[in-house]
């Protein structure tokens, strides 16, 4: 890893809380790389979501396993990886959920919140078998991460974990 | 902040007031418990006001097409009233605009019960 790449990484049960606190870990740390408001908002519900997707999908909320949650900053731009213990699966078959059959169906949209939400998206197969969401937004202009320490600077990520 | 949810008659409509997060948990387990209550005794027109509904994810989108629908079922209506900023932009994300029935005003949207 790059060094002036900051890393922070924690592993989280298979709980619902773990969704509250995977999304306000992640908002100290967009909110200490500079990202305003709005943008804290998005990379907070595209937290929410891929933990979601982790606790539901992937590790089908069975309490032994666990959902890894990574964060990178990097000079230019907030990454998020979020990988469960899963059986992975395929993006492509993931339906639309603006298709005009899929609009009352009450879950799905997930996905496509990350991706709306977030400047890069994809799912790999991840280290565990299961799958590894990795996303990320680009940081807000003229913004030095390693001298910005607004609104958070308790909650920095670590160096180079 | 969790969800709180109250009600109250406006005419033959239920107005309910909910306050919080919709989210995967206590939030959207609390709007299916409500729904499920006021269709058991006998309300059918409901009208949910989330004017101080601050935060809904992808669970609390899917909790409010739940009740749309449930209602629906039951031979009623559901409609929305007062959506916040962040509420509204999601909902039109989702085209979810195109399916809810949405008001700015509450005389308004209880006349369209009728």
């Amino acid at each position: 890893m790059a060094s002036d790449t900051k890393h922070l990484e924690v592993t989280l049960d298979t709980h619902v809380e773990s969704v509250n606190l995977a999304e306000e870990m992640c908002l100290r740390v967009a909110e200490s790389a500079g990202f305003g408001e709005d943008d804290c908002y998005r990379i907070g519900m595209s937290v929410r979501e891929g933990v979601i997707n982790a606790f539901h999908y992937g590790n089908q909320e069975r309490p032994d396993k666990k959902i890894h949650l990574a964060v990178d900053i990097t000079p230019e731009k907030m990454i998020i990886h979020v990988l469960d213990e899963g059986k992975g699966f395929d993006l492509k078959g993931v339906p639309d959920p603006l298709a005009q059959e899929n609009l009352l169906s009450t879950s799905g949209r997930g996905i496509f919140l990350m991706r709306a939400f977030m400047d890069e998206f994809d799912v790999v197969p991840g280290r565990t078998g299961g799958a590894e969401i990795i996303m990320s937004k680009k940081l807000p202009s003229g913004n030095d991460p390693s001298t910005n320490n607004e609104g958070g600077q308790n909650a920095s990520p670590q160096h180079g974990a | 902040m969790d969800l709180r949810a109250t009600y109250r008659d406006a005419g033959v409509v239920t107005v309910v007031d909910i306050g919080g997060r919709i989210t995967l948990g206590e939030g959207s387990a609390l709007l299916r418990k409500t729904i499920r209550e006021l269709l058991e005794e006998g309300r059918r027109k409901i009208l949910l006001n989330l004017a101080d509904v601050n935060y809904i994810d992808s669970s609390g989108i899917g909790e409010l097409v739940t009740a749309f629908t449930t209602v629906k079922k039951s031979g009623g209506d559901l409609k929305l009233l007062h959506l916040t900023k962040k509420v509204h932009d999601l909902l039109q994300l989702t085209k979810l605009f195109t399916v809810f029935d949405v008001y700015s005003d509450e005389n308004t949207a209880l006349s369209s019960f009728r």
